[in-house]
């Protein structure tokens, strides 16, 4: 690894990598650095690129990371993940792509992940995108993930996507299982003329079973997003969701959140908010002897914290 | 010390602020009250920069500030608690805190701001300032973050607004520390007769004009002539 592929992972994992029970890092389309533990293994695809990713029953904890980082212009990474997690365990996956693109070649990396919880598992998702240099080529990242929750499995998704980052389209699927919790929270920052899609299908099929989902946007300059969810409450469940986007510049946001309830017990909820900063936020921040832009930054950065 | 001179403000043809002239000194703690409608917040806003005057001038400590931005007069000391405080998404009464004193403060300063206000501290610092916390809990907040500025000038609107009388009494035994603390001049709107008590002059404004102002002792009577009579009518 060279400096630019040290600063790529320092931004999308920090510098934890070093505590991860398991560890498989990705660059250019090739692992490049593996670990496993006794409770958890990590085993390359025969078929297809990826890897499967099996954790033991009874994991009381673990942390793995799977980073992604691209350096060459030009190239296309699709890749499948998959993570088996064993009943009453609990884990902490870190995962994130980082593109560095110095040149006019487009760059992508399309992330395929399924989660298989079973039951009683957690699972902590963490998952931060991240593109810089200076060439014309585009970064374009287009991760999917599907998760399936067996009874009384929870699951929180944390996904970041703050910086350089020209396309995305996001693809969130989901079935839940009864007793069980999914959380996400999705942070976008886009500015230029980047577009940012995504799109969350959750179904709602065991009894008790939640999500709360909330999805915060900032889309300055030229930039435009796009969020769809369709939730389904298929017995009775339990889901909120919460979209919410700041506007800068020309920024542009499409918002369509989409519940459908097919039991009377099911209890659906969403809210939907899109507009500039408040001007009473900047207000106050100002009265404490923030400049304008300064309380427009801290704004910004408290909203995608 | 704050001095208006010659201060109006006209918004939709209707005079709000009707050529004010008033001088506020340090260590002093004034009530300004009056009529809804009167001028009381707009006049606040005048001095905090929110709203700037038609004709006539604002001199904080002799500079002339009248056309300073909101921020230029934080930074030279004036500090105001909104009567609404604003909510937002994402930052916590810690981060507020931070910026209200304009450095790196540990937690632990954080929470003394915050037991000032009567808050124990520990379960607030880390909360979001969103719609989780009640009316009476933003109320605190806000003026804590006054408090943690040291402002030469305090101006707290309407303070008591939307807190429960529990909470009140708490409040206000928190402005008879405040006056203590701050030794520049403290302004707070109020209509609760409370407040004003523990003001050394009250301010009455009425229709965009001073109409009165003087030692809290001359002017309370002057101010609740009904109270007593009221009284009798209930006992009687």
């Amino acid at each position: 690894m060279n400096k630019v592929d040290e600063l790529l992972l320092e931004e999308i994992v920090g510098k934890d990598l070093k505590k991860a029970d398991a560890l498989n890092i990705r660059k250019n389309g090739e692992s490049i650095e593996r670990k496993v533990s006794p409770f958890i293994n990590i085993v390359p695809k025969k078929d297809k690129n990826g890897i499967d990713v099996f954790v033991k029953d009874d994991v009381k904890f673990g942390i793995i990371h799977i980073p992604v980082i691209i350096t060459e212009s030009g190239l296309t990474d699709i890749v499948y993940n998959d993570f088996y997690i064993g009943k009453n365990s609990n884990v902490i996956i870190m995962a994130g792509c980082g593109i560095h693109n110095d040149l006019h070649k487009d760059s992508e990396h399309d992330g395929i992940h399924r989660f298989f919880l079973s039951e009683n598992s957690k699972v902590q998702y963490v998952e931060k995108h991240y593109g810089e240099g200076l060439g014309s080529g585009k970064r374009i990242l287009n991760p999917t993930t599907e998760v399936y929750m067996k009874s009384g499995s929870l699951m929180k998704m944390d996904t970041l996507q703050i910086k350089g980052v020209d396309d995305t389209i996001r693809i969130t699927k989901a079935e839940l299982a009864e007793n069980t919790t999914l959380v996400v929270n999705e942070k976008i920052l886009t500015n230029k003329a980047q577009k940012a899609y995504t799109k969350f299908i959750v179904e709602l099929n065991g009894e008790n079973s939640s999500v709360n989902l909330t999805s915060r946007s900032v889309a300055t300059e030229d930039s435009y997003q796009e969020f769809k969810s369709d939730i389904i409450g298929n017995t009775k469940c339990y889901a909120h969701v919460e979209c919410d986007g700041i506007l800068k510049d020309k920024g542009c946001i499409k918002a369509i959140p989409q519940i459908y309830a097919k039991n009377i017990d099911a209890n659906l909820i969403h809210e939907a908010a899109i507009g500039k900063i408040a001007g009473e936020q900047l207000l106050k921040l100002m009265s404490l002897g923030l400049s304008e832009k300064k309380a427009e930054e801290a704004i910004i950065q408290g909203f995608l914290k | 010390m704050i001095e208006l001179k010659n201060v109006s403000f006209t918004r939709d043809n209707k005079k709000i602020i009707d050529n004010i002239n008033l001088q506020l000194d340090d260590k002093k703690f004034y009530c300004l009250t009056g009529p809804n409608g009167s001028g009381k917040s707009t006049l606040a806003k005048l001095i905090v920069g929110i709203e700037k005057p038609d004709s006539g001038n604002i001199y904080l400590n002799g500079i002339d500030i009248t056309n300073k931005t909101i921020d230029e007069r934080a930074n030279m000391g004036i500090g105001f608690a909104f009567q609404q405080p604003v909510r937002f998404k994402g930052i916590t009464v810690f981060d507020l805190l931070k910026f209200a004193v304009n450095k790196n403060i540990s937690r632990h300063d954080a929470c003394n701001y915050l037991s000032k206000v009567g808050l124990c501290a520990l379960e607030y610092v880390d909360r979001e300032v969103n719609n989780s916390l009640s009316g009476g809990e933003l109320k605190r907040i806000e003026i804590a973050t006054v408090i943690a500025r040291n402002p030469s000038v305090a101006i707290f609107d309407e303070p008591e607004a939307g807190i429960d009388l529990w909470s009140f009494q708490n409040l206000n035994n928190v402005f008879k520390k405040l006056d203590s603390i701050n030794k520049g001049v403290t302004l707070v709107i109020s209509h609760q007769e409370k407040i004003l008590e523990i003001a050394d002059e009250i301010i009455l404004l009425e229709k965009g004009k001073v109409t009165k102002i003087g030692k809290k002792d001359s002017i309370l009577n002057t101010l609740f002539p009904n109270s007593k009579c009221c009284q009798k009518v209930k006992y009687e």
